[in-house]
């Protein structure tokens, strides 16, 4: 009983100064961030990311590719109409919210909610690339996929790289 | 024309005859059947959006080793496959690619845009109702299948497919068949998996789901990138509605769509006509040679007559 007593009381007292300061108080800032972060999670056909976190900071801000996860207030008028208010959520890593197992049974039954709203919310996979690539082209970034990240053995058995052409066509390689 | 003359052949029919009367009710009612159905309401489709993808071929790998494919001309890396012509036209779908991504220049854009080609999976398949043999399946998941065991080799579905897919493999002698798409059905979809492709897309240009779910999310996309989109889902309504489903951010034509293929299932072009083939297959016979024996008669009377006549002078 008491215990509950106190649970609810730094509740309230936690509202009240989320209420005093209701943008920054639990915003994160670039000092939180890491310096380097290894994306190896989904290394299969293509080897290890290794991405330069602090390199970004200094070009970026958190909510350009964390959303409305870190505290800081997005720009999108979309976003604005539900997270106006939001602070900085229990987990800002990517994969907390964007299934590595994106198209599986289960990820498609967590999406059949008739009122979800975030219905097109895209998996791992594709949260990394739409982000990077997007931004990438905009600000000449590498854009070529193993400008990120070299094919492993597999990858290169997946994508046949050891056959030659029969003619000599000479085609532009434009991805690599 | 012709459909409309024989229609008021059939009406004239139905209603000088009798006989006709069971024969029509039998072709109705699976005709009426077809025109209610709307697809199975659980089945699975795919939003291909062509703002997404960058050409990467991945999905053409990853279908090839999926389902086991004679070996490409040219490694899945290699992007002067897009610069080929065959007839003039670019790549198609064969007996060694169930998927190919070409790419087309569209003026007035800074990129060039990427269409994924491969078997739309049509809620009533004009190649299924074309196959006389039943070589083909539409699957509660949404997958259109093919059976090699029963399939004929006439190839009647090639011409009735409104998107030119399937395609015969000729260069086998003695196993030819029909090669398409299946929709990764017998080893991913049926266990609810996303096929190979749509696994393999790094820019998730290819998102799966409940076909519905997939219109809802295509709305979505619509409508929250004002001006990013054309404001249509292709495939939502054409030939009937199909699985795979396109976003593009210009005009179809202008990506290699064919926006003429009608907004209806094709067999609705010709199941009127078919409706009645039993119809004349069972009573025509019967009928004309009822006519025929009525209008001979009269001469065989006649000349029974004039027999009888010679013999009593």
């Amino acid at each position: 009983m008491r215990c509950t007593f106190m649970a609810a009381l730094s509740i309230m007292a936690l509202m009240a100064i989320g209420a005093l300061y209701p943008n920054q108080t639990f915003a994160l800032d670039a000092d939180d961030a890491p310096e380097s972060v290894e994306i190896e999670s989904l290394a299969e056909l293509y080897q290890p990311v290794s991405f330069d976190h602090a390199l970004h900071v200094e070009m970026a801000d958190c909510v350009e590719c964390h959303h409305h996860t870190t505290g800081q207030q997005p720009v999108d008028p979309n976003c604005l109409r539900c997270h106006a208010q939001s602070t900085e959520t229990e987990s800002i890593s990517c994969e907390a919210c964007h299934s590595a197992k994106r198209f599986y049974p289960e990820d498609l039954k967590e999406r059949n909610q008739p009122e979800l709203y975030h219905i097109d919310k895209p998996g791992l996979k594709g949260a990394y690339h739409l982000n990077c690539l997007g931004c990438h082209q905009q600000q000449g970034g590498p854009t070529g996929c193993q400008d990120c990240h070299a094919l492993t053995k597999r990858g290169e058995q997946l994508f046949k790289v050891s056959i030659v052409p029969a003619e000599n066509e000479s085609g532009h390689d434009t991805h690599q | 024309m012709k459909i409309k003359k024989l229609l008021n052949r059939r009406t004239f029919l139905k209603g000088s005859l009798a006989g006709s009367a069971a024969a029509v009710s039998l072709s109705r009612s699976p005709e009426a059947k077809a025109a209610t159905f709307e697809g199975y309401p659980d089945s699975m489709g795919v939003l291909v959006d062509l703002s997404r993808c960058v050409g990467c071929r991945s999905c053409e790998a990853a279908c090839n080793e999926e389902q086991q494919l004679p070996l490409p001309e040219k490694p899945f890396n290699d992007f002067s496959v897009f610069d080929e012509l065959h007839h003039g036209q670019k790549r198609r779908t064969d007996e060694t690619r169930y998927t190919v991504v070409n790419r087309y220049e569209v003026p007035g854009l800074d990129h060039p845009l990427f269409h994924k080609v491969q078997c739309n999976h049509c809620q009533e398949p004009a190649c299924l109702t074309s196959c006389f043999v039943n070589a083909y399946t539409k699957t509660p998941e949404g997958a259109v299948i093919y059976d090699p065991k029963v399939c004929v080799g006439c190839r009647t579905c090639m011409v009735a497919c409104p998107f030119y897919i399937p395609t015969f493999r000729y260069s086998s002698a003695f196993q030819p068949r029909i090669m398409k798409c299946i929709f990764c059905y017998d080893t991913r979809l049926k266990e609810g998996k996303p096929p190979a492709c749509v696994e393999a897309c790094p820019q998730e240009a290819l998102t799966f789901g409940r076909r519905q779910e997939m219109i809802r999310v295509g709305r979505q996309r619509i409508r929250e990138n004002q001006g990013r989109y054309v404001d249509h889902i292709y495939g939502e309504h054409e030939a009937g509605g199909t699985a795979w489903m396109y976003l593009s951010p210009v005009e179809f034509e202008e990506a290699g769509f064919d926006t003429s293929v009608p907004k209806e299932p094709i067999l609705n072009y010709v199941k009127d006509f078919l409706s009645i083939v039993p119809m004349v297959l069972t009573i025509w016979p019967a009928l004309f040679a009822g006519i025929h024996l009525l209008a001979t008669r009269k001469d065989g009377i006649k000349k029974q007559q004039q027999t009888e006549g010679e013999a009593e002078k």
